[in-house]
C-alpha cells in the first residue's frame, strides 16, 4: 500500500527536477510550540543552504496525550515522518524505541553530547536513539518581580515561606498562583517539579518506585506535591477562571503582574518573549521549595530529542541532518533563534552573557553542586498517563491529596504492566 | 417450497468481501485483542486480565453512571422538546418554514465546531453566558469547570444540537396522523390539551420509538461532543464510557481499550435489544 503513493511522488519529482538529480524531501513532525518551530526553521534553512538537494516539509502535532497517541500510531503503522521531535525519558521509552526508532549510536556528533542526555534516549538494548533538541529546562515557579518588590517579598526557600508569600499577595488583592487547568498538562507541575524534594528526603525513591516498592500514597514526601495542589486550591489563591485558562494565559498573568506566581517549566519564557516582550525581565524564577531551606534545589527536565523511525525511506539523509542538529553549529543556531532559555547538552555550546532574568535565576542551580535533580521521568521508565487528570481533580478540590496519590499509584501500575517491567 | 433467488450467489460476492474484510474480521479480531496486552507490535495473551483491569478502573463505575445519565437525559429531553417543537411548527404559525430551518440547522453543523464554540461561550469569566448573566446581576456558574455541572452542560448542548432531528422525525410522524381523529375529538368536545394527550401522543408512537432509540444509542456512545468540550474533565467528572476507552487508547493501552470497546458493544446490545423488542411489541398491540 505504501508503494503506490511513494511511486507517484517519485515520478512527480522526476517531472519537477527534470531528471537532473535525486532531490530529497525530509518530512518533520514536531509539537506546535513557537520556540520549537523557530528552532526547526533556523536548522532546516541552514541545512538546505548547505545542501541544496535536501528540502524539508514541516508538520505539527498537538501536545499532551493527543500527540502521544498520534506518534505511537504512526510509528506502529510505518507512517512516521522522516524526523520526529518528541520527549526523552519515560515517554520515549513508551514508544518501544528498540523496535520503532533508528539506532543513532554511530553519528559522529554523539561524541559531543553529554552522557546525562544520552542516558534518557537510550533504548532497553543500550543503543542511543535520539539527539538533543533545545536546552535543558527547570521545573519550578515563575514569579512577577514588580509584585514581589511592591509587597516587599523575598524568594522563598521553603514551602511554608511560599504559602506565607501567597497569603500576603492575596491580602493585597492579587492572584497569588495562576492556575491554567484548561491545558490539563500544566496542572502536573506541583507534583513533578517537587521531585528534587522527594529525592532529598528519600534518595532511593526512583529505584524503589520502578521496582514496585515505593508508592506515592504511602510516602509523605512523595505525596507532598499532591498536598500542595490541595492546599493552594483550598486557600483560594488561584484566578477565578483557573479551570478554563490555558498555558499562554498563565505566562501572560505572571508576566504582567495579574498573578504573582505560575508553576511551569522554564521553556515558558519563550511565550513571554513572543507575546509580552516588554515584560520579559519582570519575570523571575525559583525552584519549587520543599520543607528544608538547606536542601533547596531544582528539578530538571532533559530537552526533547529528534529521532528518525527505523526503516524510514530517507534514513541516511535523516541521519545526516540529525548529525548536523547535534553539532555545535546546530546548537548555536538554536540559541540564535530563541535566545538562551537554558543550558544546552552539547560540549562546546556556550550560552551568551545576556540572558532573560528568569534564565539568570535558573543557572545558579546548575552551577551549585547537588543543585539539580532530574525529574522522575528521566530516572524511571514509568510515568502514569492519567496524572494530568488526577492533578486537575486534586487542584480543583474534587479529590483530596491522599485520594489523588492513591489514584496515581494505580495508574502507574497499569503503565508498568504495559511496559512489561519485572516485579509488577 | 422455498423460492430460489433469480440471481446467482456470486452476485453477493462484492458486498460479501467488503462486509467480511471491513466488518466481520475486525470484529472477531477485536474480541481476540481484548484478551491480550497489545502494543501494536506484539500481543501477549493475558486472558481476562484486561476486563478485570477495566472494571477496577477507579472512574469506570462513575463513567458508566455518567453514560446512562447522559443517554437517558439527552434522549428524554430530545423526545419531549422535539415533540413540542414539532406540534408548534405544524400548527401553521408565522414563518413556519423559516423556523423549521432554524431548528434543524444545528444538526448540520460539525459536532466538534459546536463543542468548541460552546466551550468559548461557557468560559467561566469571559464567556457570553456568564457575561450576559452578570449584566442582570447573576453570578454565573462554571458551566464546564464545575465538576457537578460539566456533564449536564454538555447534555444541554447535545439537546440544542440534536433536537432538530427529533423535531423533523416528529413532524413526519404528525403528518401521518389523519385529521379525522382530531375532527372526531373536537366533535366530542375535546380541548386542545386533551387532543394532544389523547390523540397526538398515542398516534405519534412510531416517531417516538425512532427518536428514543436513535438518541439513546447516540447518547450511549456519545464521545465527540464531550471530548471537544471537557475531555472528560475537570478531573474525571464528565467521563463517559467512550472517553474512558479513548484515554486508554491514547495512553497506548491498546488491549485494554479494545476490552473497553467490547464492553461498550455488549452494553449497547443489552440495553437496546430489549427496548426495541418492547417498542415493537407495543406497536403490534395498538
Amino acid at each position: 500500500m505504501k508503494l503506490i503513493p511513494s511511486a507517484a511522488l517519485f515520478s512527480a519529482f522526476l517531472l519537477v527536477s527534470g531528471l537532473a538529480h535525486a532531490d530529497t524531501v525530509l518530512s518533520v513532525l514536531s509539537d506546535n510550540n513557537p520556540e520549537t518551530l523557530a528552532a526547526l526553521d533556523a536548522l532546516t534553512k541552514a541545512y538546505t543552504a548547505a545542501h541544496p538537494d535536501v528540502t524539508f516539509e514541516m508538520e505539527q502535532k498537538p501536545g499532551g496525550a493527543d500527540g502521544d497517541n498520534m506518534v505511537k500510531t504512526r510509528l506502529a503503522t510505518g507512517e512516521m515522518s522522516d524526523i520526529l521531535q518528541y520527549n526523552s525519558g519515560s515517554l520515549f521509552q513508551a514508544l518501544k524505541p528498540e523496535q520503532s526508532l533508528a539506532d543513532l549510536s554511530d553519528l559522529s556528533a554523539q561524541a559531543g553530547i553529554l552522557d546525562s542526555f544520552k542516558s534518557v534516549v537510550t533504548a532497553a538494548d543500550g543503543t542511543v536513539r535520539g539527539v538533543p533538541f533545545g536546552p535543558a529546562m527547570g521545573g519550578g515557579i515563575y514569579y512577577n518581580k514588580p509584585v514581589y518588590a511592591a509587597l516587599g517579598l523575598t524568594v522563598p526557600t521553603t514551602w511554608d515561606e511560599f504559602m506565607a508569600n501567597n497569603e500576603k499577595i492575596k491580602a493585597a488583592g492579587k492572584v497569588a498562583v495562576a492556575g491554567t487547568f484548561g491545558d490539563t498538562w500544566s496542572s502536573q507541575l506541583f507534583v513533578l517539579a517537587d521531585f528534587y524534594n522527594v529525592a532529598a528526603a528519600d534518595p532511593t525513591f526512583a529505584a524503589d518506585y520502578t521496582a514496585n516498592k515505593a508508592k506515592y500514597a504511602s510516602i509523605p514526601a512523595a505525596m507532598a506535591g499532591f498536598q500542595h495542589l490541595e492546599d493552594v486550591y483550598k486557600a483560594g489563591y488561584m484566578n477565578a477562571d483557573f479551570g478554563a485558562a490555558k498555558f499562554d494565559d498563565g505566562m501572560r498573568m505572571v508576566a504582567t503582574g495579574e498573578a504573582a506566581h505560575y508553576p511551569m517549566l522554564t521553556f515558558g519564557i519563550g511565550s513571554v518573549k513572543q507575546n509580552e516582550p516588554d515584560n520579559l525581565n519582570d519575570v523571575g524564577f525559583f525552584a519549587q521549595p520543599g520543607t528544608d531551606a538547606a536542601h533547596n534545589g531544582l528539578t530538571v527536565w532533559m530537552p526533547a530529542a529528534l529521532y528518525t523511525p527505523a526503516g524510514g525511506a530517507n534514513l541516511e539523509e535523516a541521519k545526516k541532518f540529525l548529525d548536523f542538529v547535534a553539532s555545535v553549529e546546530g546548537c548555536n543556531l538554536m540559541i540564535k533563534a530563541n535566545g538562551a532559555t537554558g543550558p544546552y547538552l552539547i560540549k562546546g555550546c556556550e550560552l551568551p552573557a545576556d540572558v532573560p532574568a528568569s534564565v539568570a535565576d535558573m543557572l545558579p542551580y546548575f552551577q551549585k553542586d547537588g543543585g539539580t535533580m532530574p525529574a522522575l521521568e528521566f530516572l524511571s521508565p514509568i510515568k502514569g498517563p492519567a496524572l494530568e487528570q488526577i492533578t486537575v481533580a486534586v487542584g480543583s478540590g474534587i479529590n483530596t491529596a491522599a485520594e489523588g496519590a492513591a489514584l496515581y499509584d494505580q495508574d502507574v501500575e497499569k503503565q508498568a504492566k504495559q511496559l512489561g517491567l519485572p516485579n509488577w | 417450497m422455498q423460492r430460489r433467488s433469480p440471481y446467482p450467489y456470486w452476485f453477493v460476492l462484492p458486498a460479501a468481501v467488503v462486509f467480511v474484510t471491513l466488518f466481520l474480521v475486525p470484529t472477531v479480531a477485536a474480541f481476540w485483542f481484548s484478551l491480550t496486552r497489545w502494543d501494536l507490535y506484539t500481543a501477549t495473551y493475558i486472558g481476562m486480565e484486561n476486563f478485570r483491569q477495566f472494571f477496577s478502573e477507579p472512574y469506570l463505575v462513575q463513567g458508566l453512571g455518567h453514560t446512562l445519565i447522559y443517554a437517558v437525559l439527552t434522549s428524554a429531553t430530545k423526545s419531549v422538546f422535539g415533540l413540542l417543537l414539532a406540534v408548534l411548527l405544524t400548527s401553521g404559525i408565522w414563518a413556519q418554514g423559516f423556523l423549521r430551518t432554524v431548528v434543524f440547522f444545528p444538526v448540520l453543523v460539525s459536532t466538534i465546531g459546536v463543542g468548541l464554540t460552546f466551550s468559548v461561550l461557557m468560559h467561566p469569566t469571559k464567556g457570553l453566558f456568564n457575561v450576559g448573566l452578570a449584566t442582570i446581576g447573576i453570578h454565573g456558574p462554571g458551566w464546564l469547570t464545575d465538576a457537578s455541572l460539566a456533564l449536564y452542560s454538555v447534555a444541554l448542548v447535545d439537546l440544542w444540537k440534536g433536537v432538530g432531528l427529533a423535531t423533523l422525525i416528529y413532524i413526519a410522524g404528525l403528518a401521518a396522523i389523519s385529521p379525522d381523529y382530531y375532527e372526531a375529538a373536537r366533535i366530542d368536545g375535546a380541548t386542545r390539551i386533551q387532543q394532544f394527550w389523547r390523540v397526538t401522543v398515542p398516534l405519534v408512537r412510531p416517531a417516538t420509538v425512532t427518536v428514543v432509540t436513535l438518541s439513546l444509542i447516540g447518547g450511549l456512545r456519545s464521545f465527540d461532543l464531550i471530548w471537544a468540550m471537557t475531555r472528560g474533565g475537570p478531573g474525571f467528572s464528565s467521563d463517559v464510557l467512550a472517553s474512558v476507552i479513548y484515554k486508554q487508547y491514547q495512553a497506548g493501552f491498546y488491549g485494554l481499550s479494545t476490552a473497553g470497546n467490547v464492553i461498550l458493544f455488549l452494553l449497547i446490545a443489552l440495553l437496546v435489544l430489549p427496548l426495541t423488542w418492547w417498542f415493537n411489541r407495543r406497536e403490534v398491540d395498538l
